[in-house]
């Protein structure tokens, strides 16, 4: 049976559903140990018995968030070295992948990401080249490092709750390293992440500088605020909500996409969406082309209409 | 300063783009350079210029892995401002994952010499996984500053800002250090016709794995860690149902995500 280390970082109070997704996807594939970084809180320890995890690995340093990466790389390392993991397991964030990126040049291990399954034998399936492929890899080497993209694996406690033990591994000085000086805390908009949200309603040249009707279709569907280049370029909505080539690419259940023409590097943030929903004035726009539902109309009439039929729905 | 910009020669992300090479690599036919190392360029650009330029002794190589055509990368680079080419290409190369990549760049950025800063794109356009910026940094026992939007370089130190979804992070690191640049930091130059002329004079270096001292079993598709077992193209989305607004779309919308079951 293989043996799965988990990443999972700074959790807080309970853990976040791709946390689940990880927890859920190491059990299928063998005995899971999480190497966790950060305070482990009650409800946190409660959720890894109820998930099934083996034991809860804990760094000798607590300085790990003061730098960029590396040490946590170092961490993790040493962590699938002392359990003999042949499969670690991290989120698909920016940060998770390039822990991952350090993690396999430290272990001599294939490193895969975007990886939306993993068969029993390890083999990985992931889209590339913007969703126009589906492929299989598979890491040559003793030990795979495999980042999973949210949304792709239902939570599912085990069958019988576990006792996990608590451990401690001994993090290795890392020579070189970018130390964090200062952190600004964002403000939160209280919508979830775009990265791993479930539903995305994204605004584009057509929002013609008022996101107003996207944020409050956004937030009566719970679902989270997305961009075109356009818009971000042209400073309605931060950067960080960009979809796309440069941006990031989503694949929720479902994705409303609202005067967004659907130029191919748009069509590549959000064609692995399950569900693609588009409203556009132009009936020409290319995103009719990948729509499920599209609908010919002033994003001004169409999404305030939609989002008080929802909140009268919802009741 | 001596700073190396990693560029890339990339299917253009504008055309259908396809895994039709050995071992399901891309088709590389349709080739530019990454749009998102002209960012990384830019930036070497600006910081050799604030430092008097080549003049003063700044030098800015822009370094490709690839096959022949990959030079247009460097000629690209070389139109927009960079001092030197380098051009490293070797047949063994072919089929090299992220792990193999970073050996070899690794290798090429020792080759060079002293370097101050090693510059890059936050992405390639083609394989997207962000891995090298990081494998070269742990490669070369570097401090990595990924997804910087802004960079000054003191005194040895550099400073940047990389911001995240939940917050806003400056980091410093000492030179030398590997740093991805996302493309929020600048606004990259078109080559004027100065550069283009300029760069029919600068040279450009190629290099063999043997000139860089590398086995060639240790890259291409015999020395990556992955392995691609099978690509199949997704069949393409199709149209599903269109309506013209009558007044009532936002409620036939809401019936539809009733419908699936997504409300």
């Amino acid at each position: 049976m293989a043996k799965v280390l988990v990443f999972i970082d700074n959790p807080g109070a309970s853990l976040k559903k791709s946390s689940l997704e990880l927890l859920t996807l190491a059990r299928s594939l063998g005995e899971s140990t999480v190497a966790l970084n950060g305070e482990l809180s009650d409800g946190v320890a409660a959720t890894f018995a109820e998930y099934g995890v083996g034991s809860i690995l804990r760094p000798s340093a607590q300085d790990l968030d003061d730098f960029l990466v590396a040490p946590k790389a170092a961490y993790v390392a040493a962590a699938a070295e002392t359990t003999g993991a042949n499969i670690v397991l991290l989120d698909n964030s920016p940060e998770g992948k390039e822990i991952a990126a350090r993690l396999g040049i430290r272990l001599n291990a294939g490193v895969i990401t975007d990886v939306v399954a993993v068969d029993p034998d390890g083999t990985a399936h992931k889209a590339v080249l913007a969703g126009s492929y589906n492929t299989a890899c598979k890491a040559t080497t003793p030990v795979s490092v495999l980042t999973l993209k949210a949304n792709n694996v239902t939570p599912d406690p085990a069958p019988a709750a576990t006792s996990p033990e608590t451990g401690t591994v001994e993090v290795p000085a890392v020579a070189a390293a970018a130390r964090i000086t200062a952190r600004e805390q964002k403000v939160a908009s209280g919508r979830p992440d775009l990265t791993d949200a479930r539903i995305v309603v994204a605004g584009g040249r057509g929002m013609d500088g008022d996101f107003g009707p996207v944020e409050e279709l956004a937030d009566a569907l719970g679902a989270a605020v997305g961009a075109s280049r356009a818009a971000t370029d042209a400073g309605w909505i931060s950067h960080d909500a960009q979809v796309g080539q440069t941006g990031k690419t989503v694949s929720p259940q479902l994705y409303i996409s609202a005067g967004i023409s659907g130029a191919i590097q748009q069509k590549a943030g959000m064609q692995t969406s399950k569900v693609i929903v588009a409203v556009n004035k132009d009936a020409e726009s290319p995103v009719f082309e990948i729509a499920d539902f599209g609908i010919i109309g002033d994003v001004f009439d169409v999404l305030p209409q939609a989002a008080a039929e929802i909140k009268k729905r919802k009741g | 300063m001596k700073i190396v910009v990693l560029v890339k020669h990339v299917p253009d992300a504008q055309f259908d783009r396809h895994l039709n090479g050995e071992g399901n690599t891309a088709d590389r036919d349709e080739s530019i350079l990454s749009e998102l190392d002209e960012y990384a360029l830019e930036a070497a650009l600006q910081l050799a210029e604030a430092r008097g330029g080549s003049k003063a002794g700044n030098q800015v190589i822009a370094l490709s892995m690839g096959p022949a055509r990959a030079v247009n990368a460097v000629k690209k680079s070389l139109q927009m401002g960079a001092t030197e080419g380098v051009h490293l290409t070797d047949d063994a190369l072919a089929g090299s994952d992220a792990a193999a990549t970073s050996l070899a760049l690794a290798a090429a950025v020792r080759h060079l010499g002293s370097v101050d800063l090693v510059i890059t794109g936050m992405a390639s356009t083609d394989g997207e996984t962000s891995l090298v910026p990081a494998q070269l940094a742990e490669r070369l026992g570097l401090p990595q500053v990924t997804f910087a939007s802004t960079l000054e370089v003191d005194g040895g130190r550099l400073t940047a800002r990389r911001d995240a979804d939940t917050s806003s992070e400056t980091v410093e690191a000492p030179l030398p250090a590997v740093v991805s640049v996302t493309d929020q930091i600048n606004e990259p130059r078109y080559p004027n016709f100065k550069g283009i002329i300029a760069a029919k004079r600068k040279s450009i270096t190629t290099l063999s794995l043997a000139d860089i001292g590398v086995d060639p079993a240790q890259v291409g598709f015999a020395g990556s860690w992955t392995t691609v077992t099978s690509a199949e193209q997704r069949p393409p989305r199709t149209a599903g149902t269109i309506i013209t607004d009558e007044g009532d779309a936002g409620i036939k919308l809401v019936d539809f995500l009733a419908a699936q079951k997504l409300l």
